[in-house]
């Protein structure tokens, strides 16, 4: 279905007629969503489903002899520490996503609460929010983030990584959700509520949340690219918890073990396909989101 | 009025970055359950084998704490940490090299950092904004989809990952540059100042590489919008030149929300910066992290974020102050 770009009143635009709601979703293909999806389905799939049929726990060292080249029983070869470095680059793919998508989920529904309070309660409230918000994202966050790591190494936790980068995570998002939530209480639709008796929570849920909805897709597939890189980066640098396998950890062994010395390429360039393929299609899965809310909204 | 407005707004958010900045570095430390000095006192046993007298430690930790201003509650604690790091620049010695004063090592690494920062930065920048703007002013043409192609895969590639493919490929594959780089220290001569240069290459390159596809990607939706704008279309029926619309135009305008970006963004590309560092070995401020992250020397650590929070503050504002230069409408409102 495709709808009528003219429509000037938005809220038909964000929710389109039920019953057609299984069509409707094709205005949302476009080349770039479908290549994005299918990078993702493929990888998170296969790294779901995969670590069922494990033959070890690619984390224990010395599971098998060490530096074998590829093989039927080894398709990527074993690394210097004795592990298979396919399975460790499966069990990296999706410990990845997975702290990605918790870490999604909290920033979206920090960043959200606060966006959305401090548009469109505005006033001093705003002021202020919005000092702390700008505050966050200008402080460079590597260097708390190494300070910490340093403090808490060794004696922490996967998930506690994930909240860290989440606490110092949401100011970006906030940033995005508040400027729309600024643009949206001018509107015609905001006001009609209002006037129709809706308080500042009815309002917030129910008229201003659908139409951000679009948005926040955007910005929580964003916030997993976001999450992945920082976790990894901190691994690479040896600051996380580097004995579970993510996409950083398995570099950070790769280069303790002097691999380019060593002329052992797969152990680096195995994962570094794998990132970028999977960053790849975190990205075009994004944009292409974008593009089809834009075009439905009949902005591009 | 409009300028001072403004910059006294910008100001206002300056002193409260730096102040929210210095408090977090203050009590992060100190909200952790773990005691640097208990680990100082701790790694000393360990060479003393553990001969050291109870009241030796006692000493050893009123005068550990006394030197790095843990003394007194929290407050007071906090009031004099401020004191020493806004007026003296303080940070105390560092663990690590021990009579060293911290605020010394930082500043000789300081220039190294800045010098790579700086140049990479300014040379992405600019390249990606330029070729943003061909890209999105030919936006209808199929060879400008090239363009965008190129920063479609370049911006999600991680610092990181860039950075190994890079040291992969031009440093192993293609031996153009040193796998483990060089960098002479002393007195500088010609030979040792080229040689820096050829060693800074390749991390210049890697930040270079990473800044380059954010900044294409943003200038190119930028310069789309910009295009259908009806002053450009204004601009063609008036006869002017393909050349002059895109630069004095579509660029001119599409230039501002991206100077207000790259203020915005240079948190993450110090971010990038200290990364690139650790992973070429090249001797700034993100190698001192490393190195003191790695062995404990939280002083230097301190020394190094709260360094690093001022400088990335004031890059900020004075991007913030050049605005109104660029921007006749805060000048004249």
């Amino acid at each position: 279905m495709i709808v009528d770009t003219k429509d000037a009143d938005p809220v038909t635009m964000v929710v389109p007629p039920a019953p057609k709601a299984r069509a409707s979703l094709l205005w949302l293909v476009n080349p770039r969503l479908a290549v994005g999806l299918t990078i993702l389905g493929v990888m998170g799939l296969g790294s779901v489903v995969l670590p069922l049929f494990a033959p070890a726990d690619p984390s224990v060292q010395a599971s098998y002899m060490r530096n074998l080249p590829m093989s039927q029983a080894h398709w990527l070869g074993t690394n210097a520490l004795g592990q298979d470095i396919f399975w460790f680059l499966v069990f990296a793919i999706r410990n990845s996503l997975t702290l990605g998508v918790v870490v999604a989920i909290g920033v979206t529904i920090i960043a959200t609460i606060v966006g959305l309070s401090a548009g469109y309660i505005g006033g001093r409230f705003e002021r202020a929010v919005m000092l702390v918000v700008d505050t966050f994202i200008t402080i460079p966050l590597l260097p708390i983030l190494i300070i910490l790591g340093a403090l808490i190494r060794g004696n922490t936790s996967f998930l506690t990584v994930g909240f860290i980068i989440i606490v110092f995570g949401w100011a970006w998002d906030a940033r995005t959700v508040r400027s729309m939530a600024l643009s949206l209480r001018e509107r015609e639709f905001i006001n009609m509520a209002r006037f129709s008796g809706a308080n500042t929570l009815q309002i917030l849920v129910r008229e201003v949340f659908p139409y951000v909805m679009a948005y926040t897709l955007v910005g929580f597939i964003n916030t997993i690219l976001f999450a992945i890189n920082l976790e990894a980066t901190l691994a690479v640098i040896g600051l996380s918890k580097v004995e579970v396998p993510t996409l950083g950890s398995i570099i950070f062994w790769a280069l303790n073990y002097n691999a380019l010395f060593t002329g052992h390429h797969v152990w680096l360039v195995a994962p570094i396909v794998a990132t970028v393929t999977l960053f790849l299609g975190l990205f075009l899965t994004s944009t292409g989101f974008n593009q089809a809310f834009a075009s439905k909204r009949g902005v591009a | 009025m409009g300028v001072l407005t403004y910059v006294a707004k910008r100001l206002g958010l300056y002193f409260a970055v730096l102040f929210i900045g210095l408090t977090i570095t203050f009590l992060l430390p100190r909200l952790m359950p773990i005691n640097p000095v208990d680990g100082y006192i701790g790694q000393l046993q360990g060479r003393a084998n553990g001969m050291l007298s109870v009241e030796a430690i006692a000493e050893l930790r009123a005068n550990l704490e006394e030197l790095y201003g843990l003394k007194g509650d929290l407050f007071s604690q906090y009031v004099n940490y401020l004191r020493r790091v806004i007026l003296h620049f303080d940070f105390g010695p560092s663990f690590t090299y021990f009579p060293q004063q911290v605020s010394v090592m930082i500043l000789n690494a300081l220039p190294w950092t800045l010098g790579l920062l700086l140049t990479a930065t300014m040379i992405a920048w600019l390249l990606g904004n330029m070729v943003g703007l061909v890209a999105g002013y030919f936006h209808k043409h199929k060879a400008a989809s090239v363009l965008e192609f190129v920063g479609i895969l370049l911006y999600p590639i991680p610092y990181y990952i860039l950075a190994v493919t890079l040291l992969l490929l031009l440093a192993y594959v293609f031996p153009v540059f040193p796998l483990s780089p060089t960098f002479p220290v002393g007195q500088m001569t010609p030979e040792k100042i080229g040689m820096i240069f050829y060693n800074s290459l390749l991390p210049g390159l890697t930040l270079v590489l990473a800044g380059f596809g954010w900044n294409i990607l943003s200038m190119k939706a930028l310069a789309v919008a910009t295009t259908e704008e009806p002053y450009v279309t204004y601009a063609r029926l008036k006869g002017a030149s393909n050349w002059t619309r895109m630069t004095r135009y579509v660029f001119r305008n599409a230039l501002l929300p991206q100077v207000t970006a790259l203020a915005l963004s240079l948190g993450m590309v110090f971010n990038g910066a200290l990364l690139t560092e650790m992973i070429f070995s090249y001797p700034g401020i993100g190698l001192i992290m490393r190195t003191a992250a790695t062995g404990g020397d939280y002083n230097v650590l301190y020394g190094a974020i709260t360094l690093s929070i001022i400088a990335v503050a004031t890059a900020g504002l004075v991007i913030d102050l050049i605005y109104p230069l660029l921007d006749p409408r805060i000048r004249h409102k």
